[in-house]
């Protein structure tokens, strides 16, 4: 955190992005009692401390562009401005759902919003991104893709045929590494010689920069500048946010597998709780202000549980729907 | 109407679905000017541009993954896997995303893509360059796969495939590329999921595809000299499965034959039997009869990989034993 926060937003944006920080954090907290209300059949990947990267990056977007997410993409979604109540009905598998309940936590859209999809397979929406990337080219209006993945995801493949593919077409593509520093217990040191993502940038011919991934306005800056760089025309940057998850791998995940202290160091700079406080102390934003963001993420999500709770359960007929977008008769695709 | 190559065919579909939809393109490796690795995209990348017809590294996880975005944004992509051998360097992209994507999302994303392939020996082409993989797909909900057996199919599937809203694996058998047959001018695409009954017969039907056609109408040539009447009935489309059609042909012969050059293990033929054994066993008055390529990888030398494939003999053999009322396998 070195630039004064208010050097390139507004007062209400910079207060906005706190209020997406903390729904996501709020959301994900939420999630986690629900499942163990059992409300919440399936598997989460809860993304609490990386709240900033997900809405650092996403602020530095436009309606045009497009999003390919992670298993840890809910807040992605919340950070692009999707529905927490279509979300949560989507984790209860409601009709009301983002999927209709055909998809869960691990495939969720929001295609209004150019999301399209979080991703049950590590690295396995990076082609995806890629082959948007393209069509954004193609279409010629400026839009750029942005693929988001782990560290974890780095040493797949696909990741190195896609980052080459990218750069030989210049495509406006712009790779978003979270590095949380682990790929579910085991740490980022045990897999991979490189420590720093962002140096394999340079294999590709593309900028690599690295983010402090618990700053909202770091992160929004390093992005901002490869969604120009990708507007322009002038092909993919990899911009890597360093950064911590606080809860497990999943949801009942104990996290043995961490040092003494690893945590306590990174709550230190926990973004829901470092960034309002600088906008007190260098914009003087005010507690009543800060207390009505708090309530209003309470309130959005009191209505976002309820509307889940009351949505309705899929008939068993509607198993074999969906599994083409032909509407042949559905004998001979049985 | 005028005679050409099934290599061709390919091409004059792919040429006129391009010029019909700006949204079509392709990509492949080599594709762009050179015009693939069998010359089937000769003359494209200079007739609709470099734009459209994208030669690509060879990465064919990136390939496919690139075709299914563009696809989920609303292009029309076309890649040509150079053996179906390779795909499975994409499987991900193909299995566990494009086959998936509409259902996962509640029908509300589709994947209107093709990935051509080709397929099975060419002679001595070995364990990487010679399979027929068509049933792994067929096994996956979400995908449509197709395997023709003549330039007409070939181009009238292409056609159809290419506007299909759903991803269709489309097998191309190299044996075949040099093969001839009439094809209308400018055509129009064929539904996918309809057999076709290429030889009428009343005592055994040889349900088969790609190659496998021909070589079951050569197989009832000589099986007619024993009095047996053979009904040669082309599958075209695994998924869509025509059962309607299956059903008709077992009403005239009672007999089935599955054939293919794949592997006889886990092949399409297995399902076929199991469709018409668990569904229409009332019309069945014979065991089934198979016939696909022994469990090995392919040999090289000729001698091993004549024993590995079925032959013309082989499935004369089978094809005997099935209408004597004890059917083997192989
Ligand atoms: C292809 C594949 N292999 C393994 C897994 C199991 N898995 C799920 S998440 C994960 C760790 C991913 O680590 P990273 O990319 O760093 O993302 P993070 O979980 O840290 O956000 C693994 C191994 C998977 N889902 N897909
Ligand atoms: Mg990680």
């Amino acid at each position: 955190m070195t630039r004064a926060v208010g050097e390139r937003l507004d007062t209400p944006t910079l207060v906005g992005l706190y209020e997406r920080m903390l729904l996501i954090r709020r959301f994900e907290e939420r999630a986690s009692e629900y499942r163990l209300a059992g409300h919440i059949p399936g598997f989460l990947h809860p993304c609490i401390g990386q709240e900033a990267s997900a809405v650092g990056a996403c602020a530095a977007l436009g309606p045009d562009d497009v999003i390919l997410s992670t298993h840890r993409g809910h807040g992605h979604m919340l950070a692009r401005g999707a529905d927490p109540g279509r979300m949560y009905a989507e984790l209860y598998a409601r009709v009301e759902g983002y999927n209709r309940s055909k998809g869960g936590s691990l495939h969720m859209i929001d295609t209004e919003l150019g999301f399209l999809g979080a991703n049950g397979i590590v690295g396995g929406g990076i082609p995806i991104a890629g082959g948007a990337a393209l069509q954004q080219k193609r279409r010629g209006r400026g839009g750029v893709a942005v693929s988001f993945f782990g560290d974890g995801a780095v040493n797949q493949g696909a990741f190195h045929e896609v980052l080459n593919l990218c750069a030989l077409w210049s495509l406006p593509a712009v790779f978003v590494c979270e590095n949380n520093l682990y790929g579910e217990f085991t740490p980022q040191a045990d897999q991979s010689p490189i420590p720093d993502v962002a140096d394999r940038a340079a294999a590709y011919a593309m900028p690599g920069t690295i983010a402090d991934g618990n700053d909202v306005l770091d992160v929004y800056e390093k992005v901002a500048e490869a969604v120009a760089r990708a507007r322009a025309g002038d092909g993919p940057s990899l911009v890597e946010c360093k950064t911590y998850r606080h809860r497990g791998h999943y949801e009942g995940d104990m996290c043995s597998y961490r040092p003494e202290g690893e945590l306590e160091q990174w709550l230190e700079t926990d973004p829901t709780i470092t960034f309002p406080a600088r906008l007190a102390q260098e914009l003087g934003v005010d507690e009543t202000e800060l207390g009505e963001v708090r309530a209003r993420v309470e309130r959005r999500l009191d209505e976002a549980a309820a509307f889940a709770a009351a949505g309705t359960v899929a008939g068993v007929e509607q198993t074999l729907e969906h599994v083409y977008a032909d509407s042949i008769d559905s004998k001979a695709l049985r | 109407m005028s005679t050409i190559r099934f290599g061709q065919a390919i091409t004059q579909a792919l040429d006129e679905e391009m010029s019909r939809d700006p949204e079509v393109i392709l990509l492949g490796e080599d594709i762009g000017r050179p015009g693939g690795s069998f010359g089937i995209t000769r003359g494209l990348l200079e007739k609709h541009g470099e734009d459209r017809v994208l030669d690509t590294p060879i990465s064919e996880e990136a390939v496919v993954g690139a075709a299914l975005g563009a696809s989920m944004m609303g292009a029309r992509p076309v890649v040509e896997i150079m053996f179906n051998d390779f795909i499975v360097l994409a499987m991900d992209q193909v299995v566990n995303q494009a086959a998936k994507i509409h259902y996962m999302t509640g029908g509300r994303l589709s994947a209107p893509l093709v990935i051509r392939m080709l397929c099975g020996t060419n002679g001595s082409t070995a364990a990487q360059h010679s399979q027929s993989l068509e049933a792994w797909f067929a096994h996956v909900p979400g995908l449509k796969v197709v395997a023709p057996s003549t330039p007409r199919d070939a181009k009238a599937f292409l056609k159809a495939a290419i506007r299909d809203p759903d991803p269709v694996m489309f097998f191309e058998q190299r044996m075949l590329y040099n093969t001839k047959g009439e094809v209308d001018g400018d055509s129009e695409p064929a539904p996918l999921g309809e057999g076709l009954v290429v030889r009428e017969g009343g005592d055994l039907t040889i349900a088969t595809y790609m190659r496998g056609v021909h070589q079951a109408l050569e197989a009832a040539a000589i099986l007619e000299e024993d009095g047996i009447s053979v009904e040669v009935w082309d599958v075209r489309s695994l998924v869509p499965f025509d059962r309607d059609g299956l059903r008709a042909s077992l009403e005239r012969t009672g007999r089935l034959l599955t054939l293919h050059e794949a592997v006889a293990r886990g092949g399409f033929g297995a399902e076929i039997a199991a469709i018409a054994a668990s569904e229409m066993f009332d019309l069945l008055k014979a065991p089934i009869g198979r016939v696909g390529a022994l469990a090995t990888p392919h040999p090289y030398a000729p001698q091993l990989e004549a024993a590995m494939l079925p032959s013309v003999e082989r499935i004369v053999d089978v094809a005997r034993a099935t209408v004597r009322g004890g059917a083997g396998v192989v």
